[in-house]
Protein backbone atom coordinates (compact mmCIF):
# COMPACT_ATOMS: atom_id res chain seq x y z
CA UNK A 1 0.00 0.00 0.00
CA UNK A 2 1.48 3.15 -1.13
CA UNK A 3 2.29 5.73 1.96
CA UNK A 4 2.47 9.05 2.49
CA UNK A 5 5.10 12.37 3.82
CA UNK A 6 3.22 15.54 4.69
CA UNK A 7 5.56 18.31 4.57
CA UNK A 8 5.12 21.59 6.01
CA UNK A 9 6.57 24.62 7.43
CA UNK A 10 4.22 24.24 10.40
CA UNK A 11 4.74 21.19 12.89
CA UNK A 12 1.22 21.52 14.03
CA UNK A 13 -0.47 21.66 10.27
CA UNK A 14 1.46 18.65 8.93
CA UNK A 15 0.24 16.76 11.87
CA UNK A 16 -3.31 17.68 11.31
CA UNK A 17 -2.94 16.80 7.86
CA UNK A 18 -1.41 13.17 8.65
CA UNK A 19 -4.31 12.99 11.23
CA UNK A 20 -7.42 14.27 9.07
CA UNK A 21 -6.41 11.48 6.20
CA UNK A 22 -7.31 8.87 9.43
CA UNK A 23 -11.43 9.68 8.95
CA UNK A 24 -11.02 7.76 5.86
CA UNK A 25 -8.14 5.97 5.10
CA UNK A 26 -7.05 4.67 8.87
CA UNK A 27 -4.70 2.18 7.60
CA UNK A 28 -2.61 4.35 5.16
CA UNK A 29 0.82 5.27 6.53
CA UNK A 30 0.96 8.95 6.81
CA UNK A 31 3.92 10.69 8.46
CA UNK A 32 4.46 14.63 8.97
CA UNK A 33 7.70 16.41 8.83
CA UNK A 34 6.38 20.09 9.90
CA UNK A 35 8.67 22.78 10.95
CA UNK A 36 11.54 22.22 12.41
CA UNK A 37 13.50 20.17 15.18
CA UNK A 38 12.64 22.64 17.87
CA UNK A 39 9.25 22.52 16.81
CA UNK A 40 9.25 26.39 14.93
CA UNK A 41 8.45 27.52 12.08
CA UNK A 42 10.42 25.84 8.40
CA UNK A 43 11.04 22.91 6.85
CA UNK A 44 14.17 20.63 7.77
CA UNK A 45 15.97 18.30 5.65
CA UNK A 46 16.56 15.76 8.52
CA UNK A 47 12.84 15.21 9.26
CA UNK A 48 11.53 14.94 5.74
CA UNK A 49 14.43 12.36 5.24
CA UNK A 50 13.56 10.51 8.25
CA UNK A 51 9.64 10.58 7.34
CA UNK A 52 10.73 9.32 4.14
CA UNK A 53 12.39 6.39 5.40
CA UNK A 54 9.94 5.74 8.31
CA UNK A 55 6.84 6.18 5.11
CA UNK A 56 9.38 3.86 2.98
CA UNK A 57 7.45 1.00 1.01
CA UNK A 58 8.23 -0.75 -2.30
CA UNK A 59 4.88 0.33 -3.02
CA UNK A 60 5.86 3.79 -3.56
CA UNK A 61 5.84 6.81 -1.18
CA UNK A 62 3.86 10.28 -2.26
CA UNK A 63 5.47 13.30 -0.55
CA UNK A 64 2.94 16.79 -0.47
CA UNK A 65 3.99 19.74 0.47
CA UNK A 66 2.97 22.69 1.29
CA UNK A 67 5.17 26.14 -0.55
CA UNK A 68 8.74 27.41 -0.80
CA UNK A 69 11.35 25.69 1.20
CA UNK A 70 9.07 22.93 1.80
CA UNK A 71 9.12 22.12 -1.92
CA UNK A 72 13.24 22.88 -2.16
CA UNK A 73 14.18 20.98 1.07
CA UNK A 74 11.71 17.69 -0.18
CA UNK A 75 13.33 17.83 -3.90
CA UNK A 76 17.20 17.61 -2.72
CA UNK A 77 16.13 15.05 -0.26
CA UNK A 78 14.36 13.06 -3.04
CA UNK A 79 17.42 13.71 -4.97
CA UNK A 80 19.74 11.78 -2.60
CA UNK A 81 17.76 8.85 -2.86
CA UNK A 82 17.44 8.82 -6.54
CA UNK A 83 17.04 4.69 -6.38
CA UNK A 84 14.01 4.88 -4.32
CA UNK A 85 10.22 5.10 -5.26
CA UNK A 86 9.25 8.42 -3.99
CA UNK A 87 7.76 11.12 -5.43
CA UNK A 88 6.44 14.10 -4.88
CA UNK A 89 2.71 15.89 -6.36
CA UNK A 90 1.82 18.99 -7.21
CA UNK A 91 -1.43 19.33 -5.39
CA UNK A 92 -3.48 21.14 -3.15
CA UNK A 93 -2.34 19.91 0.85
CA UNK A 94 -5.05 18.92 2.81
CA UNK A 95 -7.45 17.88 -0.61
CA UNK A 96 -4.12 16.03 -1.94
CA UNK A 97 -3.68 14.27 1.16
CA UNK A 98 -7.28 12.97 2.13
CA UNK A 99 -7.77 12.11 -2.25
CA UNK A 100 -4.92 10.15 -2.33
CA UNK A 101 -4.83 7.97 1.26
CA UNK A 102 -8.45 7.04 -0.21
CA UNK A 103 -7.19 6.01 -3.22
CA UNK A 104 -3.87 4.21 -1.73
CA UNK A 105 -6.40 2.69 1.31
CA UNK A 106 -8.58 1.56 -2.17
CA UNK A 107 -5.07 -0.47 -3.45
CA UNK A 108 -4.31 1.68 -5.71
CA UNK A 109 -0.86 1.93 -7.86
CA UNK A 110 1.82 5.21 -7.32
CA UNK A 111 1.32 5.68 -10.57
CA UNK A 112 -2.17 6.22 -10.73
CA UNK A 113 -2.58 7.78 -7.47
CA UNK A 114 0.56 10.19 -8.48
CA UNK A 115 -1.96 10.40 -11.59
CA UNK A 116 -5.62 11.29 -10.25
CA UNK A 117 -3.62 14.25 -7.96
CA UNK A 118 -2.26 16.20 -10.29
CA UNK A 119 -4.53 15.45 -13.36
CA UNK A 120 -8.06 15.10 -12.43
CA UNK A 121 -8.13 14.11 -8.72
CA UNK A 122 -10.17 16.34 -7.54
CA UNK A 123 -13.15 18.70 -8.75
CA UNK A 124 -13.35 22.44 -7.86
CA UNK A 125 -14.84 23.35 -5.07
CA UNK A 126 -17.65 25.14 -6.82
CA UNK B 1 42.76 32.39 -3.55
CA UNK B 2 43.58 29.29 -1.63
CA UNK B 3 42.19 27.15 0.68
CA UNK B 4 43.32 29.56 3.26
CA UNK B 5 41.62 32.85 1.75
CA UNK B 6 38.38 30.33 1.26
CA UNK B 7 38.27 29.63 5.03
CA UNK B 8 39.16 33.07 5.80
CA UNK B 9 36.31 33.65 3.59
CA UNK B 10 33.71 31.91 5.35
CA UNK B 11 34.42 32.78 8.52
CA UNK B 12 34.09 36.42 7.50
CA UNK B 13 30.49 35.33 5.98
CA UNK B 14 29.46 33.91 9.89
CA UNK B 15 30.48 37.34 11.27
CA UNK B 16 28.41 39.03 8.71
CA UNK B 17 25.28 37.01 9.21
CA UNK B 18 25.58 37.31 13.12
CA UNK B 19 26.04 40.94 12.83
CA UNK B 20 23.19 41.45 10.25
CA UNK B 21 20.96 38.74 11.42
CA UNK B 22 18.46 41.56 13.03
CA UNK B 23 18.81 43.63 9.60
CA UNK B 24 18.17 40.78 7.54
CA UNK B 25 15.29 39.25 9.69
CA UNK B 26 13.15 42.72 9.50
CA UNK B 27 13.99 43.27 5.76
CA UNK B 28 12.11 39.38 5.83
CA UNK B 29 9.23 40.56 8.50
CA UNK B 30 7.90 42.93 5.80
CA UNK B 31 7.51 41.42 3.22
CA UNK B 32 8.10 37.40 3.73
CA UNK B 33 7.91 35.14 6.38
CA UNK B 34 10.65 37.01 9.40
CA UNK B 35 12.98 34.03 9.74
CA UNK B 36 15.99 35.30 6.86
CA UNK B 37 18.39 36.39 9.39
CA UNK B 38 17.93 33.69 11.97
CA UNK B 39 18.01 31.36 9.19
CA UNK B 40 21.16 32.14 8.06
CA UNK B 41 22.98 32.83 10.96
CA UNK B 42 22.01 29.40 12.42
CA UNK B 43 23.40 27.87 9.09
CA UNK B 44 26.31 29.56 9.03
CA UNK B 45 26.68 29.01 13.07
CA UNK B 46 26.55 25.24 12.25
CA UNK B 47 29.47 26.04 9.54
CA UNK B 48 31.54 27.75 12.35
CA UNK B 49 30.84 24.44 14.84
CA UNK B 50 32.07 22.40 12.09
CA UNK B 51 35.49 24.61 11.01
CA UNK B 52 37.94 22.18 12.41
CA UNK B 53 36.55 19.70 10.05
CA UNK B 54 36.56 21.79 7.20
CA UNK B 55 39.95 22.93 7.18
CA UNK B 56 41.25 19.59 6.75
CA UNK B 57 39.23 19.17 3.51
CA UNK B 58 40.56 20.44 -0.01
CA UNK B 59 39.28 23.84 -1.30
CA UNK B 60 35.96 22.68 -3.34
CA UNK B 61 35.38 20.04 -1.31
CA UNK B 62 35.10 22.76 1.90
CA UNK B 63 32.75 24.71 -0.51
CA UNK B 64 30.56 21.57 -1.17
CA UNK B 65 30.70 21.10 2.35
CA UNK B 66 29.35 24.71 3.43
CA UNK B 67 26.40 23.80 1.03
CA UNK B 68 25.49 20.72 2.69
CA UNK B 69 25.66 22.30 6.03
CA UNK B 70 23.44 25.35 4.89
CA UNK B 71 21.20 22.65 2.91
CA UNK B 72 20.62 20.74 6.38
CA UNK B 73 20.36 23.48 8.80
CA UNK B 74 19.02 26.70 7.28
CA UNK B 75 15.16 25.78 7.30
CA UNK B 76 14.39 28.51 5.62
CA UNK B 77 13.61 29.02 1.59
CA UNK B 78 17.94 30.22 1.62
CA UNK B 79 19.07 26.66 2.97
CA UNK B 80 18.16 25.06 -0.55
CA UNK B 81 18.94 28.27 -2.54
CA UNK B 82 22.38 29.20 -1.01
CA UNK B 83 23.38 25.57 -0.28
CA UNK B 84 22.84 24.40 -4.16
CA UNK B 85 24.80 27.41 -4.51
CA UNK B 86 27.63 26.32 -2.98
CA UNK B 87 27.43 22.73 -3.73
CA UNK B 88 28.04 23.72 -7.19
CA UNK B 89 30.21 25.61 -6.95
CA UNK B 90 32.31 23.32 -5.24
CA UNK B 91 31.83 20.48 -7.68
CA UNK B 92 32.92 22.80 -10.25
CA UNK B 93 36.04 23.79 -8.66
CA UNK B 94 36.33 19.72 -7.92
CA UNK B 95 40.51 19.36 -7.83
CA UNK B 96 41.56 22.76 -7.95
CA UNK B 97 43.77 24.27 -5.16
CA UNK B 98 44.52 27.42 -6.53
CA UNK B 99 41.89 29.24 -7.71
CA UNK B 100 42.20 31.82 -10.33
CA UNK B 101 39.66 35.05 -10.66
CA UNK B 102 38.55 33.04 -14.11
CA UNK B 103 37.88 29.85 -11.90
CA UNK B 104 35.77 32.24 -9.40
CA UNK B 105 33.98 33.19 -12.15
CA UNK B 106 32.88 30.21 -13.42
CA UNK B 107 32.27 28.51 -10.27
CA UNK B 108 29.74 31.75 -9.42
CA UNK B 109 28.20 31.25 -12.99
CA UNK B 110 27.40 27.28 -11.93
CA UNK B 111 26.35 28.41 -8.91
CA UNK B 112 23.70 30.86 -10.15
CA UNK B 113 22.62 28.55 -12.95
CA UNK B 114 22.00 25.95 -9.81
CA UNK B 115 19.87 28.84 -7.84
CA UNK B 116 17.55 29.57 -10.99
CA UNK B 117 16.95 25.62 -11.52
CA UNK B 118 16.21 25.08 -7.47
CA UNK B 119 13.85 28.24 -7.41
CA UNK B 120 12.70 27.81 -10.60
CA UNK B 121 13.59 31.85 -11.08
CA UNK B 122 14.83 34.31 -13.84
CA UNK B 123 16.00 37.72 -13.05
CA UNK B 124 13.50 40.49 -11.83
CA UNK B 125 11.75 38.71 -9.81
CA UNK B 126 12.97 40.33 -6.75
CA UNK B 127 14.99 37.82 -5.23
CA UNK B 128 18.76 36.79 -4.31
CA UNK B 129 19.27 36.77 -8.23
CA UNK B 130 18.94 40.29 -9.07
CA UNK B 131 22.05 40.82 -7.04
CA UNK B 132 23.91 38.01 -8.39
CA UNK B 133 23.62 37.89 -11.79
CA UNK B 134 24.43 41.78 -12.14
CA UNK B 135 27.45 41.37 -10.08
CA UNK B 136 28.37 38.44 -12.06
CA UNK B 137 28.04 40.56 -15.16
CA UNK B 138 29.88 43.79 -13.65
CA UNK B 139 32.85 41.63 -12.85
CA UNK B 140 33.02 39.61 -16.17
CA UNK B 141 32.80 43.09 -17.86
CA UNK B 142 35.54 44.76 -15.74
CA UNK B 143 37.81 41.27 -16.00
CA UNK B 144 37.78 41.51 -19.26
CA UNK B 145 38.38 45.14 -19.93
CA UNK B 146 41.34 45.92 -17.18
CA UNK B 147 42.52 42.62 -16.22
CA UNK B 148 42.30 43.77 -12.46
CA UNK B 149 41.22 41.41 -9.88
CA UNK B 150 40.44 44.18 -6.77
CA UNK B 151 38.45 46.42 -9.79
CA UNK B 152 36.61 43.57 -10.79
CA UNK B 153 35.26 42.68 -7.45
CA UNK B 154 34.86 46.52 -6.55
CA UNK B 155 32.73 46.53 -10.15
CA UNK B 156 30.42 43.67 -8.79
CA UNK B 157 30.12 44.65 -5.26
CA UNK B 158 28.80 47.45 -6.42
CA UNK B 159 26.43 45.99 -9.12
CA UNK B 160 25.09 43.57 -6.24
CA UNK B 161 23.93 46.72 -4.61
CA UNK B 162 22.71 48.36 -7.00
CA UNK B 163 21.00 45.39 -7.52
CA UNK B 164 19.74 45.85 -4.08
CA UNK B 165 18.09 48.92 -4.83
CA UNK B 166 16.41 47.37 -8.06
CA UNK B 167 14.49 44.88 -5.79
CA UNK B 168 12.71 47.68 -4.18
CA UNK B 169 11.23 48.92 -7.19
CA UNK B 170 9.80 45.35 -8.32
CA UNK B 171 6.89 43.19 -7.52
CA UNK B 172 7.92 39.94 -6.10
CA UNK B 173 6.63 37.11 -7.93
CA UNK B 174 8.82 34.45 -6.21
CA UNK B 175 8.07 33.04 -2.37
CA UNK B 176 6.41 34.27 0.31
CA UNK B 177 6.30 37.82 -1.04
CA UNK B 178 4.45 37.18 -4.28
CA UNK B 179 1.35 36.65 -2.10
CA UNK B 180 1.85 40.52 -1.19
CA UNK B 181 1.86 41.56 -5.23
CA UNK B 182 2.20 45.35 -5.53
CA UNK B 183 2.77 46.01 -1.86
CA UNK B 184 6.22 44.34 -2.14
CA UNK B 185 7.35 47.34 -4.05
CA UNK B 186 8.57 49.97 -1.70
CA UNK B 187 10.40 47.14 0.38
CA UNK B 188 14.39 45.44 -0.89
CA UNK B 189 14.35 41.63 -1.13
CA UNK B 190 16.36 39.86 1.60
CA UNK B 191 18.02 37.81 -0.27
CA UNK B 192 19.25 40.09 -2.52
CA UNK B 193 20.61 41.80 0.69
CA UNK B 194 22.29 38.39 2.22
CA UNK B 195 23.87 37.90 -0.79
CA UNK B 196 25.80 41.17 -0.97
CA UNK B 197 27.38 40.67 2.40
CA UNK B 198 28.16 36.82 1.30
CA UNK B 199 29.82 38.69 -1.84
CA UNK B 200 31.75 41.23 0.26
CA UNK B 201 33.19 38.31 2.34
CA UNK B 202 34.51 37.07 -0.62
CA UNK B 203 35.64 40.12 -1.85
CA UNK B 204 37.37 40.75 1.29
CA UNK B 205 39.94 37.13 0.11
CA UNK B 206 40.86 38.56 -3.32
Amino acid sequence: MVSFVIVSHSRLLAESVADFTKIMADQVTVIPAGGLEDGSFGTSYQLISDAIEKAYTEDGVLVLMDMGSAVMTAEMVLESMADRKVKMVDCPLVEGAVAGTIDAAGGLSVETIYRNLTDSGYVNKF
Amino acid sequence: MNKENIILAIDKMTDAMESQKEFLTELDIVIGDGDHGINMARGFGEIKKKRDLLTVMDAADIIKNVGMILVATVGGASGPLYGTAFMKAGTFLKGKEELSFQDFLEAFQSAIEGVMARGKAVEGEKTMLDAMLPAKRAMEKEWQLTGDVKKSVEAGLAAAKEGVEYTKTIIATKGRASYLGERSIGHQDPGATSFTFLLEAIASQM
